[in-house]
């Protein structure tokens, strides 16, 4: 008996993403809900600018790729058109919390049915590693080369805070993909943020705490170790929305 | 059946986009295309159609992005500032072949410029206006039943050439009220196998994309395009002409300005010279063999416009500059008046130019 | 009977199945470069397998199917 395999909404072919980026992971957990739910076929996905802008090549179901930022004004106009299809978004930090905020924030606040998984790892990848809106303070990058002076450039922005904030969106959580267990808690999470959906519930945004060892400088596993230090401590992980249970908000 | 109503010009753009089968509006409330917002806010949710106030100009272009890549007619309106902000949503939806359709109410600027009319987004409607090597379709309205009746065109070509169509207006248009006949509910369903529908588990995954990064690839997207682009500019071009038999001056000018134009043709008639207006409906493509016919017999040419000269441009490429095209103009919000033109006809009549 | 496979040529080398896996018995193979370039992760000893799929849940490459 196979326990475990390749899910068939992830296409056959070979991820482009670095050596032991946690990308892979979430596309399969992604892939993974899609199956179990038996949306492929209705399921439509928006990919992002930045490492994951070729999603649509990784993905089965049918897929747009949106302008830097825009994926959930792109994600409401489809759900708009075919209200039965279930629609989400893949972007990442630069993407959703800096060019694209103002679309977060407004899919998020009109409760629109859709589903966001945003990967926070802290870091531009796809250009080469600047600083990203969630960069931790002091965190070295290209464009913070002395490290994130918060006095310049700014406290790291906390996205499922920011949202939980809001009367509009539905369900709000944080995950990490930085060890089996989390993995497992985090695949329960972007599964039901899809269920949220196919329930007609509204607004779901995963935000998945990642890693990205080449442009942080570490091994695969350092980079996971990280993520467990220095991301989890400054994002902690847990539910912060949830309009869907009988319990209400948290 | 059709009735003649009395409509200011941004609701007959609106009620003819309902009635082209457009179900989906995206806006963001700028002047002077208010009405086309509010009339869709008030009609769409009668008919089971969706109208959404984005959050910004850009919100908006993207979320017909994302209509349009499920097959379906949907459109945005703006006017001059709000159409710089969906510049970049429009070299997508041009990028990934999407039909849309944008329109774009002129006031002047450049900056925020002022509320009053102008024309002066030409150079960004006809030569593309974002990033990259793309067309726009651009037809421009000279009458609120031309609002109405280019609205349904727009639809039509832009479905037909999977490219995005622009209507290209102004703010006397957009206010000003006159009879028209609203065109007939169209029933028209248009093939679209790329649309994202879902795969239904019945065929591979339809991608709408502009992303390619083998180089020979991207290029060839672009040279398919512009064969594209060529078949559009044999088949699509519309214009006036008035007087232009044995007109040794041409006019030439579109919107409002053309309305203008042609009291001051009729007034230099009555003066003894043979003034003709040559009235560009689509401005990409641009009437380029109207104009080069016309060299043939006019001694000079008047680009009239709201604005520093934009489509004089235009107008010296298709007569290759075999005869002098002088500008009469006014920009900021201000109209040429009548006399105005006709002073720039005399002028060129009289070997002026 | 637990089984693990490797498709080694999908492998980038990352190594996170080796840290995730209870019975240390994946390593990544130092002999061998595989058609990207990287040493691919093996299994060392089948027969210590308890097909926890614990290496597939961490591999970012789909590289791992476990049977029992």
């Amino acid at each position: 008996m196979v326990v475990f395999e390749k899910p068939h909404a992830l296409c056959d072919v070979p991820l482009h993403y670095c050596p032991g980026c946690t990308h892979g992971i979430v596309h399969r957990l992604v892939a993974e809900a899609i199956d179990e739910l038996g949306i492929e076929g209705t399921a439509i996905g928006v990919a992002p600018v930045g490492c994951a802008v070729m999603a649509y090549d990784y993905f089965n179901c049918d897929m747009v790729e949106a302008a830097h930022g825009r994926a959930p004004a792109v994600a409401t106009g489809i759900k708009r058109a075919l209200p039965e299809n279930i629609v989400f978004t893949y972007q990442g930090d630069g993407d959703l919390a800096s060019i694209g905020m103002a679309e977060t924030v407004h899919a998020a606040t009109r409760n629109e049915n859709i589903t966001i998984i945003f990967i926070n790892n802290a870091i531009y990848g796809m250009t080469g590693g600047q600083m990203a809106p969630t960069s931790l303070p002091g965190q070295v990058t290209q464009t913070s080369p002395y490290g994130r002076d918060v006095t310049t450039a700014g406290f790291p922005i906390k996205v499922s805070e920011l949202l939980a904030a809001l009367d509009g969106p539905s369900y709000i959580q944080r995950v990490a993909v930085n060890n089996v267990k989390n993995v497992k808690q985090a695949k329960k999470a972007i599964k039901k943020a899809f269920e949220n959906q196919v329930q007609g519930k509204g607004f779901s945004l995963i935000e998945v705490v990642s890693s990205c060892p080449t442009n942080w400088g570490m091994t695969p596993q350092q980079a996971l170790d990280w993520v467990e230090e220095k991301m989890i401590p400054y994002y902690p992980l847990g539910v912060y929305k949830d309009k869907t249970s009988e319990e209400g908000e948290k | 059946m059709s009735e003649k109503v009395l409509m200011k010009g941004n609701e007959a753009i609106a009620e003819a986009a309902i009635r082209a089968g457009c179900r989906h509006y995206f806006g963001y409330p700028i002047t002077p295309q208010t009405e086309l917002a509010a009339y869709m806010a008030k009609r769409m949710p009668k008919i089971g159609g969706c109208f959404l106030q984005a959050e910004s100009e850009i919100a908006a272009i993207n979320m017909v992005y994302g209509v349009s890549s499920t097959g379906k007619r949907v459109m945005t309106s703006s006017s001059s500032p709000g159409v710089s902000l969906k510049q970049e949503g429009i070299s997508y939806i041009a990028g990934a072949d999407l039909p849309a359709l944008i329109v774009n109410v002129q006031r002047g600027g450049p900056g925020l410029g002022g509320i009053q009319p102008s024309q002066s987004d030409y150079f960004q409607a006809t030569k593309g206006g974002g990033h990259g090597d793309y067309h726009l379709i651009v037809l421009a309205p000279a009458s609120v039943q031309e609002m109405a009746d280019l609205t349904a065109k727009c639809f039509e070509l832009a479905d037909k050439y999977r490219m995005p169509s622009m209507l290209l207006a102004d703010g006397t248009m957009g206010q000003m009220m006159e009879p028209v006949l609203l065109p007939e509910e169209s029933d028209v369903t248009v093939e679209k196998p790329w649309a994202l529908t879902g795969t239904k588990m019945q065929r591979e995954h339809n991608i709408v994309n502009s992303l390619y990064l083998k180089p020979e690839e991207l290029e060839k997207t672009n040279f398919d395009r512009y064969e594209r682009y060529k078949q559009v500019e044999e088949n699509e071009v519309m214009y006036e002409e008035f007087m232009m038999d044995d007109a040794e001056v041409c006019v030439v000018a579109f919107g409002i300005a053309a309305r203008v134009s042609k009291n001051a043709v009729v007034e230099a008639r009555k003066q003894g010279i043979k003034a003709g207006l040559l009235r560009p409906i689509t401005l990409w493509p641009f009437p380029t063999q109207a104009v080069k016919k016309a060299a043939e017999h006019c001694k000079a040419f008047v680009s009239v416009e709201l604005s520093m000269g934009q489509m004089i441009e235009d107008i010296k490429l298709a007569s290759d500059c075999q005869r002098p095209v002088v500008l009469c103009n006014r920009a900021g919000g201000m109209i040429p008046s009548p006399e105005q033109v006709l002073e720039s006809v005399k002028n060129v009549a009289g070997g002026k130019a | 009977m637990p089984k693990v496979s490797f498709k080694e040529d999908l492998c980038k080398g990352c190594g996170l199945c080796v840290n995730a896996c209870p019975k240390q018995i994946i390593e990544l193979k130092k002999d061998v470069i595989n058609k990207k370039g990287h040493s691919p992760a093996g299994i060392t000893d089948q027969s210590k397998c308890i097909a926890c799929a614990f290496c597939a849940t961490m591999c970012p490459d789909c590289v791992i199917t476990v049977e029992k």
